[in-house]
């Protein structure tokens, strides 16, 4: 059913430190191998001049210029955000978007997707995209096959982007609870919505980089001013002259 | 957006079709035998053709019939249903008129009331998404209605309401460019917005996440060179609009100069259809640093 459950018993969802993310795509590509080995996330001739595929996360890069000091280089990693009112569930005419009801988790059951691309469009995040060669939508799935599969060692019951990336950017976790350690952390560092004018809301938080410490002045500034004596007075005088 | 074949000529086909279709049951004109068979096989063949031409660019065509379940929420679900429905109820008011059945024509207006809502449901597909600002307001369904009105009205030899519904079409196309103009900016998005870096400081893309165009650039970000603009609304509008209305009065009309003014008239549609998607900028260009 493409109507939106009235009520999530908990809503998973990541929290994404740009703080700390170095944006280097190894989310992008454990996301990827993950995925295309568990359901398929094709490729569209890979080897060939032009190749193009469907990635589930992608990592951007802004240069952002505050009002003062130097512009700062911001790494954002942008995937599903797993919103409470996804729009891209409710314009699905066949009932293959859906949101699950247990854990937040918005899913695609691909037996039933027509691959029309309407909840493409009705996504303000740009977070599915057309899978080249299923022709049906693909989109983040939380890694539901990682985090309920209680096979799998415990560490590795988390998503696949969350358990790779080298500097923990990602965080994976219950947003619904206020105790929870992901809810702490919004709470903690100002997390914030993306583009909230949408009326999404969204469910997977950003936390903004922290204030830069600025340096004032060179800390090499005080050598300038030394003043030389002896042989090394007499040069800098003698190549004064020079100059 | 990417201007589809496949949608735009569906969305003007069987606008066309469907408008034909409502004078058609409501029994304006009300033609026999021979006649009625050529005016309700326009009507079918340009809704048909047109609701077929849509599933062109579906992934998967086989499972359109999927596409019925969702009534409840999804606009493209309702208008399957809608334009199945209308086609169904018409199917005897077109058998009656083609072999003289006699049927009540309250069969026919129920078909028109149907025609009518299939293509509103149609333009709300557009106009309920807030991501593509420029379609996210009532000039669409203005537009979709206007030109199913004029489309309808000129294939079926009805000139009142041939001219009202050129003239609500020119200030439909006229409000959607003035207005979608403006839309973008007025909805408040921007990349800072996207990121929400705006809270840091002016965001300017350093570096794109991807060296190939991906579905999603390909789909929604679609560049219209900006000195054909005003030429192609210029035939939009004159097209569609000004230059029918302007036949109407002056042409002696017949048969024949209905179907030629149908024929420009179709023309100014499917420029406006083209600059529908292509001008309509989707946010998630914004993460591209572009629109
Ligand atoms: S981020 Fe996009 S795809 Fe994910 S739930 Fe929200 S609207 Fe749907
Ligand atoms: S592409 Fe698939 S999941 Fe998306 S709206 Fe169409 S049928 Fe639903
Ligand atoms: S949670 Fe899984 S599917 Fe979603 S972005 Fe991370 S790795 Fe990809």
């Amino acid at each position: 059913m493409t109507s939106l459950p009235t009520h999530v018993e908990k809503q998973l969802g990541l929290v994404i430190d740009l703080d700390t993310c170095v944006g280097c795509q190894a989310c992008v590509t454990a996301c990827k191998g993950w995925n295309d080995h568990s359901h398929g996330l094709s490729d569209a001739d890979p080897y060939g001049a032009d190749p193009s595929g469907a990635f589930l996360n992608r990592v951007h890069s802004y240069s952002v210029q505050p009002a003062e000091g130097a512009a700062q280089t911001i790494n954002f990693p942008r995937s599903c955000l797993h919103c409470a009112d996804a729009p891209c569930v409710t314009v699905c005419p066949t009932g293959a978007s859906f949101k699950r009801s247990e854990d937040g988790i918005v899913l695609v059951n691909e037996a039933a997707c027509i691959g029309c691309g309407l909840c493409a469009w009705a996504c303000p995040y740009g977070a599915r995209e057309l899978d080249p060669t299923e022709k049906v939508m693909k989109k983040c799935t939380l890694c539901v096959d990682r985090i309920t599969d209680t096979s799998l060692p415990e560490e590795d019951q988390i998503p696949a982007c969350v358990r790779t990336c080298p500097t923990g950017a990602r965080h994976f976790g219950d947003l619904s609870d206020p105790e929870s350690k992901v809810s702490c952390l919004v709470e903690a560092r100002g997390g914030y919505d993306l583009m909230p004018g949408m009326g999404t809301k969204p469910s997977n938080k950003y936390l903004p980089p922290r204030k830069k410490d600025r340096l004032e002045t060179s800390p090499l500034a005080p050598l300038l001013d030394i003043q030389a004596t002896g042989f090394a007075g007499w040069l800098d005088k003698m190549l004064g002259k020079l100059s | 957006m990417h201007p589809a074949p496949s949608v735009i000529l569906f969305t003007t086909f069987s606008g066309m079709g469907l408008g034909l279709l409502a004078f058609l049951g409501a029994g304006f004109p009300t033609p026999q035998g021979l006649t009625a068979f050529l005016h309700w096989g326009l009507a079918y063949g340009l809704t048909v053709g047109g609701l077929l031409a849509s599933t062109f660019h579906l992934g998967h065509p086989e499972r359109a019939w999927r596409a019925f379940s969702q009534w409840r929420s999804s606009w493209l679900s309702r208008e399957g249903v809608a334009a199945v429905a209308t086609l169904l109820i018409l199917a005897p008011m077109a058998l009656s008129d083609i072999f003289g059945l006699g049927l009540p024509r309250v069969i026919g207006w129920l078909g028109a009331l149907g025609a009518f809502a299939t293509v509103g449901t149609t333009s709300m597909i557009y106009a309920q998404l807030k991501t593509v600002p420029r379609w996210n307001n009532w000039t669409v369904p203005a537009l979709f209605l206007s030109y199913a009105l004029t489309g309808g009205a000129l294939l079926a030899g009805q000139s009142t309401p041939a001219l009202a519904g050129a003239l609500a079409l020119a200030f439909a196309v006229i409000f959607h460019f003035q207005k979608g103009d403006l839309a973008l900016h007025m909805a408040g998005e921007t990349t800072g917005t996207a990121t929400g870096l705006d809270r840091i400081g002016a965001v300017k893309v350093f570096e794109q996440p991807h060296t190939q165009p991906n579905y999603l650039m390909r789909e929604m970000i679609f560049h219209v060179a900006r000195k054909h603009v005003p030429v192609l609304r210029l035939i939009a509008l004159g097209g569609s609009s000004i230059l029918p209305w302007m036949a109407l009065f002056l042409v002696p009309l017949s048969p024949l100069t209905f179907a030629v003014i149908a024929v420009i008239h179709l023309t100014g549609a499917i420029a406006q259809r083209w600059l529908f998607f292509a001008e309509a900028e989707h946010v998630v260009g914004l993460y591209y640093g572009e629109r």
